[in-house]
Order: C-alpha cells, then structure tokens, then sequence
C-alpha cells in the first residue's frame, strides 16, 4: 500500500434497497489512486451496487464514502456497462462525443475528441457505422471510447466483456491494459472470472455475498505489462488458484 | 431473395385482382345485373373517368380534411405525450379523458360536433382528429418511457438536464413507437373525416368523398358510388404507404424493424 492518500475510501457502507434487500452491508475498502482493482464475487454480492455508488448513481444507506484527493467530478468519472449501451440511432461517433456534448463543450473539440478516442480502441474508420452494423466487440469498443473520452480519473467498468467471446475477451483485456498503462488512471474492474481478475488487476476485492461485503484482498504480484505467453505461464496458474481459494472461502462463508 | 420469386411476389396480389375483377365483369354480363343493382368493373371505371372532375374535387376535399387531421393529431398528440412524459401527475389528470375521447364512437359525437361548431371544415377537421390522436399520443408515451435504462443512467452519471435527456435520449428512444402509432392515425384520420362527411352530408351539407357516396345513393347512380369508394380506399393505401416509407427512411439505418428489408 503507498502512503499517500486513497482516490476514495468506504468506510462502513451499507446499501438497502426499497424492498428491504441489502445489498451491501459493513463494506470497508479504500482504492488507490491509480490502481487496476477488480472486484471479484459471485452474482448477487451487490458487485453492481457497489459501482452505483462510486458513480453516484446510488447514495449509501449508512457510513460514507470520501474522496480525499476531492471528488474527480461529473466527467472525471467513467462508467462502462456490461452491454454496450449505445444509442442505437447515432453513429459510433456520436456515440462516443456524448459525455461531451452533454457537458455543453464546442461541437469541434467534441469531435476531435471524440475521433481521438475511437482510435485508441481501435475504431479509427467506423466513426460514421451505427452500433446494428458493428459486431458485439466493436460496439464495446465504442462503450470503452465513451467512457474514456473524457479523460476520467476513475473508470468503472460492470462485467463489460462477459458477453464477448472468448478471443475477443482476450484482446480487448490486452487493449484495456495498454490504455490504463501509464494513463495515470484508476479502474475499477467487476468481473465473475477468476481468470479474468487476474490477468488484469493489481489487486483484486474478493466479495461474499447476502449481505455484500469484502471477504479478502488480493494483490496480484505479476509484472505489468504482462509479459507474452503470461496466460499460460505457471504463475499465472498460481494465482488463478489462490484468487480461486479465496472465492471459494467467500461463498462458503 | 432472388429477381424471379420477387416480381412473383408483386405479380401475385396484383394478377389476383385482375382474376377477381373479369370474374365481376362476367357475372354481371352473363346475369344481365342492372348497374343500379351491382355495377360491373368496366361501368365504375366509366363513372370514375366521366364523374372526374367531380369526384377529383372531392377527393381533394377529403383528403385535405383528413391530412390536415393527421396534422393536428401529430402535434396535440405528440405534444400531450411530451407534457405526459414530463409530469406523472399530468398524465395522471388527462389521460382518462383522452381514454374516454377514444372510446366513444365517432358516430355518435359527430352530430353534436356539427351542431356546435358552425363551420363545417373545423366540424369536420375535429372529428377526424378526435380519431386520430389517440394512437399517437398513447404510442409517443410508451416510447417515451421506453428508453434504455442504462443510458438513462449514464445520461444521470454525466449530468444530463431535463432538457438534453428528452431531446438526446427520450425523443430518438421514442420515435419507432410514434412512427407505428402514425401509420395507424394516418388511416383512422381517413376514417374519422369520412365518417364526419356522412354524418355532416345526411344534413345536406358537404363536398367530399362521402358525400358523393350519399348523395349517388340518392340518385341510384350505383357505378359512380362504387368510383367514390374505390377513391376512398386508393387514398387509404397511398396515406399508408406513404406513412410506410417515411417509416423506412427514419429507421432504417438503426431500428430493427427495417432490419428485414435491408436483406
């Protein structure tokens, strides 16, 4: 852990929702400025919950959260869904340059900006395609251009490639490495794959579920990038199964 | 779909109505059927070209009144369905009576209507409009409340006004649903100024399609009755199509209805 003070800290938040379900109960977690964090947990451990109110979609039902470094603001957080929904009636760009437009920044820069991001997910080209005319991974790509195009500090992302096939997974993994890599940005990773939170993570939040709650920490000691061939090296294997150990233990418990 | 079964699709239909036609014309050759009974294709089509000039200008008139009616129904409606979707509570207070409006036949308001209102076009205009907005606005409202969940959230997350969510998320999320409830207006507003036409025409007055019908009726001229509802029904199926394709071209990049004609 560094010393210097998290991006944000929980401290003790719960969540309940209006039927009584809580969601989340006693949760303590702090992330770190700059971290690749995953959350890892089975369905139901208020994984989603827990990003609702990150974003500040959800208030906490009890504790607090705080931001000691200040709150990133309205766009200083991203949020990328587990589909990618895009406007169906607006093309990638359009599509991309939305936080923008909405933020009331001149059509131009939205543009430029916009443009910019959809490169670097690699859609450089499909600006003018709708979301029905690009295949399941080209339109989480533009979900990903969306969410980054505004530069976040915080990227939240929930389960965004569980849908995706498998090849397509891997490589969009890689690509989400490569952007977050000396971004300077902090992402907050949900996932239900073991294999998955390991590839990508600095460390990794195991959650129980009914309430949802921390059941174990993780960090992921494996270099960054990962280096060719870490999908199938031995340490990744061992990692796979401690990161497998420590869900186990949180659903048993 | 290749060239050949295609024209056959056309073909089909089209070489059904003709067989159906010659079969019409023979019987009522071969029974002698006087044409103040039932007129034969060829004697409506005479009626038609021969009664054009006063059956083009009712056509005219009718369908100003039923255009002018859809008109009318896309802005009250769609207008209403926007101050509904802003306000529960107003949609609340209104939609029963709009409910109402729609459940009650035509027919039996027509009368009343043309008692009250002395103009006989504005007479006419409410009737069919009447008919016509309800699809609309009941349609814009589900579409309105129909947007992606989702992005609704995203707009939240990024601090979207009321106003850059109904015009970027809620209006584009709801126009499939008020184009479907369009095509159904555009035949009810035809509906609707017909019906008005006979109420207002059994009074004696009127100029449009419906009159004509009366009116040859009186007059036993049975073919040119038949030409005035063969107008009638041309002009519901060009409002059809017509609505039709505007339908395709606005969806048509994005929506899955027109997913199927793309091929």
């Amino acid at each position: 852990m560094t010393a210097a003070a998290p991006l944000v800290s929980l401290g003790g938040v719960a969540r309940r929702f209006g039927n009584g379900t809580l969601a989340l109960a006693g949760l303590d977690l702090a992330i770190e400025a700059g971290e690749f964090l995953s959350i890892l947990g089975p369905s139901g451990c208020g994984k989603s919950t827990l990003l609702r109110l990150l974003a500040g979609l959800l208030a906490p039902s009890e504790g607090r959260i705080d931001w000691p470094r200040g709150h990133p603001g309205r766009r200083g957080i991203g949020f990328v869904f587990q589909d990618p929904t895009l406007m169906p009636w607006a093309d990638a760009l359009a599509n991309a340059r939305l936080p923008l437009r909405l933020a009331g920044l001149p059509r131009a820069e939205q543009e430029a900006r916009g443009r910019a991001a959809l490169a670097a997910v690699g859609l450089a080209g499909f600006e003018r395609a709708y979301p029905r005319e690009l295949s399941g991974g080209m339109r989480m790509r533009v979900s990903l251009a969306r969410a980054l195009v505004t530069r976040p500090a915080l990227l939240l992302m929930d389960e965004p490639f569980a849908a995706l096939d498998e090849i397509t997974r891997h490589r969009l993994n890689d690509e989400l490495l490569a952007l977050w890599q000396g971004s300077g940005m902090t992402v907050v990773f949900v996932t239900h794959s073991v294999f998955e939170s390991v590839y990508l993570a600095t460390r990794i939040v195991v959650m129980a579920a009914r309430p949802g709650r921390v059941a174990a920490v993780l960090p992921v000691a494996a270099p960054m990038p990962r280096p060719p061939g870490f999908r199938t090296s031995a340490a990744y294997a061992a990692l796979c199964r401690e990161a497998s150990a420590a869900l186990e233990r949180a659903m048993a418990a | 779909m290749s060239a050949a079964p295609r024209l056959l699709l056309w073909l089909l239909p089209a070489l059904t109505g003709l067989a159906v036609l010659a079969g019409w014309e023979a019987l009522v050759r071969h029974f002698a059927v006087p044409p103040y009974v039932l007129p034969g294709p060829v004697a409506v089509a005479r009626a038609l070209a021969e009664d054009w000039p006063l059956l083009s200008a009712s056509l005219l008139a009718t369908l100003r009144i039923a255009l002018l009616a859809l008109l009318a129904a896309v802005t009250v409606g769609g207008l209403l369905a926007v101050l509904f979707a802003q306000s529960r509570w107003v949609e609340r207070a209104l939609f029963p009576y709009a409910v109402v409006l729609q459940v009650t036949p035509i027919v039996a308001i027509a009368p009343l209507i043309l008692i009250w209102v002395d103009d006989v076009t504005l007479a006419l205009l409410l009737c069919a409009w009447i008919v016509a907005f309800f699809p609309i606005l009941s349609n814009t409202v589900l579409g309105l409340n129909s947007a992606d969940r989702n992005l609704e959230e995203l707009f939240r997350l990024y601090g979207a006004t009321r106003w850059q969510a109904l015009w970027l998320l809620r209006l584009p999320a709801a126009l499939p649903f008020f184009l479907a409830g369009l095509r159904v207006a555009g035949g009810l507003s035809l509906i609707g100024a017909v019906v008005a036409e006979f109420v207002a025409g059994a009074g004696g007055t009127g100029s449009g399609l419906a009159f004509r019908i009366l009116e040859a009726g009186y007059q036993l001229r049975i073919p040119r009755m038949f030409a005035a509802l063969a107008l009638i029904s041309a002009c519901g199926i060009a409002i059809f199509a017509a609505l039709g394709l505007v339908q395709h071209l606005l969806l048509r990049r994005w929506h899955e209805s027109a997913l199927g004609r793309e091929g």
